[in-house]
């Protein structure tokens, strides 16, 4: 038998019980969708998140104070300090040779208050140098002037949102606001950046790091920004950070430093994992959809017993019966993952149209995968009823009875 | 040549063993035109199956132009039923999603063809059996008689050596019935080819050339006869 014929034969069984096969179609087609689109979900997460990450900028550490065994590992929200990290140990750091700037930063929750209008606000304390070190850009004015660190000065920095909310269409610019019982002198918004994992920069106040120490009557710091000189200088940047912050705490390590690139790398792996286990879980409906071929071809093979019959008395071997319901199947699973990949297709695009910010990710490998895995179940799960149909009594097939 | 030597087909029905074929010797030559006859359960649709390689003897020898098929393996069997034996059924068995012209097609498909000498063939049949605008329709377009032309097409587009004929006329009116079996006799006169009709219809039978009696799965009677007049 001549493969277009083949292809032909089975085309034409297949057509005979259209509702049947459209359904099988469908099954296969969604589980090939999901597969694809659950991938892209995922990588498009991670896609996301290494962004998120780059947008920090690339050779950042960050300084947290207490011992924590997280190598790699997300830093703690939340850690009891046994010895707080002060501004001297930031501005220690800034003398380290692979460091090339320093941002300390401490962080609090305080009323803001302008005119009529008072909110809770995130209002961080920091340096001129947290600026290029966060990878942040102004909208107007200026940032944090440079100079003394220990000097408290009554200015602050708006993030884009915060002065939307604050002032309006107004003039930020020269404005007083009260924050808690104090009173600080716009000099610069912030450009709109969006989000940076998760923590709103746009509804942020940004004030020098001794005002904010005094507004929150602490002289600890939340954690302190390092940048290193370039990718070479962060491992030895991290080792200087430790020694130097060692030997100023009187030789104990109770800090721990977190390197961008580790952080990043722990993400990966979780998303990584992540991914492949939703591709996993997809690829059950994949399962789910050969077994429903099955169904369909042994259903198939029951109905067309006499036709089977008659096949093998025209002159059909048991092969090729066996290999016209496999062709019927393989047909069946072709078709649907052509119609799950254009499914796929049409809803990643539409995806990307509605969340330009989030696209999801069109993944190649997900596409052989799922292909692949509705092929091979289509095939493997018709093997049954195909060698069912094959081996047929052709005179009791005849007769309408397998 | 057909050569079948105490030829024993037992089927096994609840535990008890059935002789269908019990001990067959038959000889039928090249050309010949026999019809076997018998009640229901004599065996005769059993002898036709076991000419026409669909099923195998349980005992006997049975050689196919000198060829051993008791020894054959199935795809060699299924071989030799594409291109030397062409069966027609009393329920037809057209593939109904299928065309008149596809129906004739299939057993050309089966053994590799060109496409366009499967065409050339085809277009012939359905000429010779009075079919050609017919060539599009369904079997459900079509009339009994048509649908059992159909199937003589489909059996003789391989130019087989054999063609056997199960009830042919079983389905059909009197009619229709008359026109089909002038056809497989005008297939025998005309080509050579040996015909072997199964059939409980005296009427039918007594048209061959050859009667065979078959009851409880022996042949009971095998004689010339002088076949219909009107031929």
């Amino acid at each position: 038998m001549r493969p277009a014929d083949l292809a032909s034969l089975a085309g034409g069984s297949l057509r005979g019980h259209p509702t049947r096969s459209l359904l099988t179609l469908l099954a296969m087609a969604i589980g090939v969708a999901s597969v694809i689109v659950l991938s892209g979900l995922t990588e498009g997460a991670r896609d996301y998140v290494r962004r998120q990450f780059l947008s920090l900028g690339t050779h950042l550490l960050i300084v947290l104070p207490g011992r924590n065994e997280t190598h790699g590992g997300p830093p703690p929200l939340l850690g009891s300090t046994p010895e707080p990290l002060t501004l001297d140990d930031a501005l220690a750091l800034t003398r380290l040779a692979p460091v090339r700037r320093v941002a300390p930063v401490v962080v609090g929750n305080v009323p803001v208050r302008h005119g009529g209008l008072e909110r809770e606000v995130t209002v961080v304390g920091s340096t001129a140098a947290f600026l290029p070190v966060r990878r942040l850009r102004l909208a107007q004015g200026r940032f944090l002037p440079p100079g003394d660190a220990h000097r408290a000065r009554p200015v602050g920095v708006l993030g884009a949102r915060l002065r939307r909310e604050l002032f309006g269409p107004g003039e930020a610019l020269g404005t007083w606001l009260r924050v808690q019982d104090r009173r600080f002198r716009v000099i610069g918004v912030l450009a709109d950046t969006g989000q940076a994992l998760g923590l709103d920069l746009g509804d942020m106040l940004v004030v020098p790091v001794a005002s904010a120490q005094q507004l929150f009557d602490t002289d600890s710091l939340f954690r302190i920004l390092v940048e290193a000189r370039d990718a070479e200088s962060v491992e030895p940047a991290r080792e200087a950070v430790l020694r130097t912050l060692r030997r100023r705490h009187d030789g104990r390590e109770d800090v721990t430093v977190v390197t961008q690139g580790a952080m990043l790398a722990a993400f990966d792996r979780i998303l990584r994992a992540l991914s492949l286990a939703v591709a996993g879980v997809a690829a059950i409906s994949l399962v789910v959809a050969g077994v429903l071929t099955m169904n369909v071809m042994l259903v198939s093979v029951a109905q067309r017993t006499a036709e089977i019959g008659l096949l093998k008395a025209v002159g059909a071997a048991d092969r090729q019966v066996l290999a016209l319901i496999l062709a019927e199947s393989a047909s069946l699973s072709g078709l649907g993952a052509l119609l799950g990949l254009t499914l796929a297709a049409g809803v990643i695009a539409l995806e990307r149209r509605l969340f330009p910010a989030f696209p999801l990710a069109f993944e190649p490998w997900a596409v052989g995968f799922a292909t692949g895995a509705a092929l091979l179940t289509g095939i493997a799960f018709s093997l049954l009823p195909a060698r069912r149909a094959a081996r047929l009594d052709p005179v009791a097939a005849l007769a309408g009875h397998a | 040549m057909i050569e079948l030597e105490s030829v024993e087909r037992v089927f096994r029905v609840g535990g008890e063993a059935v002789r269908a074929l019990d001990g067959v010797d038959l000889t039928i030559a090249d050309g010949e035109y026999a019809a076997v006859m018998g009640p229901s359960g004599s065996g005769k649709s059993t002898l036709l199956h076991v000419v026409g390689l669909l099923d195998r003897p349980s005992r006997g020898r049975y050689r196919l132009d000198g060829v051993d098929t008791t020894t054959l393996g199935e795809a060699q069997r299924a071989r030799l039923r594409r291109e030397r034996i062409g069966f027609v059924f009393q329920a037809f068995h057209l593939i109904p999603r299928m065309t008149a012209a596809e129906n004739i097609e299939l057993p050309m498909i089966l053994a590799g063809l060109p496409p366009r000498e499967r065409r050339r063939r085809v277009t012939r049949v359905l000429r010779d059996l009075g079919l050609a605008e017919r060539c599009g329709h369904r079997p459900d377009q079509l009339s009994g008689g048509q649908r059992q032309r159909v199937a003589i097409g489909r059996a003789m587009v391989m130019h087989p050596g054999i063609l056997l004929a199960d009830e042919p006329t079983g389905n059909l009116d009197h009619r229709a019935g008359a026109q089909v079996m002038a056809l497989l006799e005008r297939l025998n006169r005309e080509e050579g080819i040996t015909l072997l009709v199964v059939t409980h219809d005296p009427a039918v039978g007594g048209r061959a050339e050859r009667r065979i009696d078959m009851l409880d799965g022996r042949i009971v009677a095998d004689r010339p006869q002088r076949g219909d007049p009107s031929r």
